[in-house]
């Protein structure tokens, strides 16, 4: 019988690295030695390509059941993931574009607790599974036009906020729906230091009137190719108003409460003549520091491609101009 | 030994000068050049053009910060040859500068030509930044020895329209960011540091002027 092979160092159970901090191997390393350099040189520009974190932050994206794509779709060429979840908007993790694909992954979104309470009937709150299972899934197709004059086409999977507003079935005396980011500062750097935020007071808030809230284009999204959503896309749940700019698409919800005046929302607190409540994409109301009549689309192909193109009103979604009938557009921005 | 270096002037030599020229063209001509190749080839993340924007618009505010600090070290330091570098980082500010410029109407405004006008003269912001860059053209442009002979005492006065350029430079950047708590705080902050040693001497001149003005008037009442 051949020797049993017996290892000369006898390691127990407890002696195991702890899988978490297994994972952070690489954060620790860094953190004890490279910060210094590197936090001067890392920042926004990503000064040279050579000192790019390489580090694969693995996020656990889970495979949706949902229907296809349907009516509400636009057929236009799709950014590709790696865009869309690479290029974000979300000051919760830094105001650089790149910040929030770096951070994020900080942000515990399992456990979570949506509640639903105010003007309503009947208040409740979803917890993280039945945020995918409560409502089925569908996929949305849908250009999304940032207030920064780019815009992307991004293949959500959700549910309509409808659905989720019916359930709890709103008084009558309700008129607008006001939403609301976590707020945890122990994952959010950005809420943490008021410099990395941007100033911004947090929670981010955001607020639809109710009419809008209920139209069918207005999505609950819980995913985005046909996955959940990546953490700098505002997981577990956020919101997609496709004809407002991108902003009032509030992320990582905790809290959608139904009121009787119009609630008050971070980018409009922030500045005021800058931003509106009503934030619809319009080619005719410029932001007062650039043009909004044109915008860049964001699909792929480096400096040549030609991706410049004409915004649209309402951006292309014409079935919601009857929304804002006899409002004078250039008022209520 | 460490001590006498302080104390005597440390000269360097025709070669260190060379050596260290030739690495801040392959340094910073290099990085340019890569940035742009990584642009055309989709390799700088998801918005090639934000980024290359972002790019060469905060390198040429290091640049230009960097060529502000060679005067002071030239003067606080027993090595004087730190002003033989001065002339080159200038022009690659405006080098920079310039690729910031183009990278805007080539690929951000995409020689949309209306669109350039009206974004020029209406959006604030932009026509600092662009004043900024036509100060950095006229300084420039004026950088050959020969024209600074010719010029005489109106070089200077040209050359110190720098003080403008980065003032206007970092009301650009700051300008151009949604919220003011921001990095280009940082930035302001930089410039305040790097300029102080030289607004002790502003003050004293300022100071001397109007002493000078003074000075004038009493004795011109005097003799009426």
């Amino acid at each position: 019988m051949p020797k049993r092979f017996s290892p000369s160092v006898k390691l127990t159970e407890n002696e195991v690295t702890d899988e978490s901090v297994y994972r952070q191997r690489r954060t620790l390393l860094k953190s004890m030695g490279f910060l210094g350099a590197s936090t001067l040189l890392s920042s926004k520009a990503s000064a040279f390509g050579w000192f790019d974190d390489d580090d694969e932050k693995k996020i656990q994206r889970e495979a949706l059941d949902f229907s296809p794509a349907g009516k509400y779709s636009t057929a236009a060429k799709k950014t590709p993931y790696d865009k869309v979840s690479g290029y974000n908007n979300f000051y919760e993790f830094g105001t650089g574009k790149d910040d929030p694909a770096e951070y994020a992954h900080n942000m515990e979104t399992d456990p979570w607790s949506l509640k639903i309470d105010g003007m309503v009937e009947k208040p409740f709150t979803l917890d993280h599974a039945s945020l995918t299972s409560k409502f089925p899934l569908q996929e949305r197709i849908y250009r999304l036009r940032c207030v920064e004059a780019w815009s992307m086409v991004i293949p959500w999977v959700g549910f309509e906020l409808g659905a989720l507003i019916r359930q709890a079935r709103p008084l009558s005396s309700a008129r607008y729906v006001a939403f609301q980011t976590l707020y945890a500062p122990e994952q959010m750097r950005g809420q943490n230091s008021r410099f990395i935020g941007g100033g911004v007071d947090y929670p981010y808030v955001e607020g639809l009137r109710l009419d809008e809230a209920m139209h069918p284009l207005t999505l609950m999204a819980v995913g985005l190719y046909g996955k959940t959503l990546p953490p700098q896309n505002g997981a577990p749940i956020r919101l997609v108003v496709p004809w407002k700019y991108g902003f009032k698409s509030i992320k990582s919800i905790v809290r959608i409460t139904l009121t009787d005046k119009e609630p008050p929302t971070t980018w409009n607190k922030l500045a005021p003549n800058e931003y509106g409540f009503y934030a619809n994409v319009n080619p005719n109301v410029d932001h007062p520091r650039w043009s909004q009549a044109s915008e860049r689309r964001i699909a792929g192909g480096g400096l040549l491609s030609r991706n410049r193109i004409d915004t649209e009103l309402f951006n292309g979604y014409e079935e919601v101009a009857s929304l804002y009938k006899d409002m004078d557009l250039k008022k209520y921005y | 030994m460490a001590f006498r270096l302080f104390k005597k002037p440390a000269r360097l030599t025709k070669a260190q000068l060379l050596t260290g020229k030739s690495m801040v063209h392959i340094l910073v001509l290099g990085a340019l050049v890569w940035q742009f190749v990584m642009g055309f080839t989709d390799n700088l993340g998801a918005d090639p053009v934000q980024a290359l924007l972002n790019f060469t618009g905060l390198h040429a505010i290091h640049i230009l910060l960097l060529t502000l600090c060679l005067s002071p070290l030239a003067q606080l330091t027993p090595c004087g040859d730190f002003i033989r570098y001065r002339r080159m980082l200038g022009v690659y500010t405006f080098i920079y500068a310039l690729a910031h410029f183009a990278t805007y109407i080539l690929f951000e405004l995409q020689l949309d030509w209306p669109l350039i006008g009206s974004e020029l003269i209406e959006r604030p912001y932009i026509s600092v930044g662009f004043v900024a860059l036509l100060l950095l053209l006229a300084m420039a442009v004026t950088s050959f020895d020969r024209l600074r002979k010719k010029m005489g005492r109106r070089w200077q006065s040209l050359h110190n329209t720098v003080y403008l350029a980065i003032l206007l430079a970092l009301l650009h950047y700051s300008w151009s960011q949604k919220t003011v708590l921001a990095d280009p705080l940082l930035y302001w902050f930089a410039a305040f540091v790097i300029l102080l040693p030289r607004m002790k001497r502003w003050y004293q001149s300022l100071q001397r002027k109007s002493d000078g003005k003074k000075k004038h008037k009493t004795t011109a009442t005097r003799t009426t």
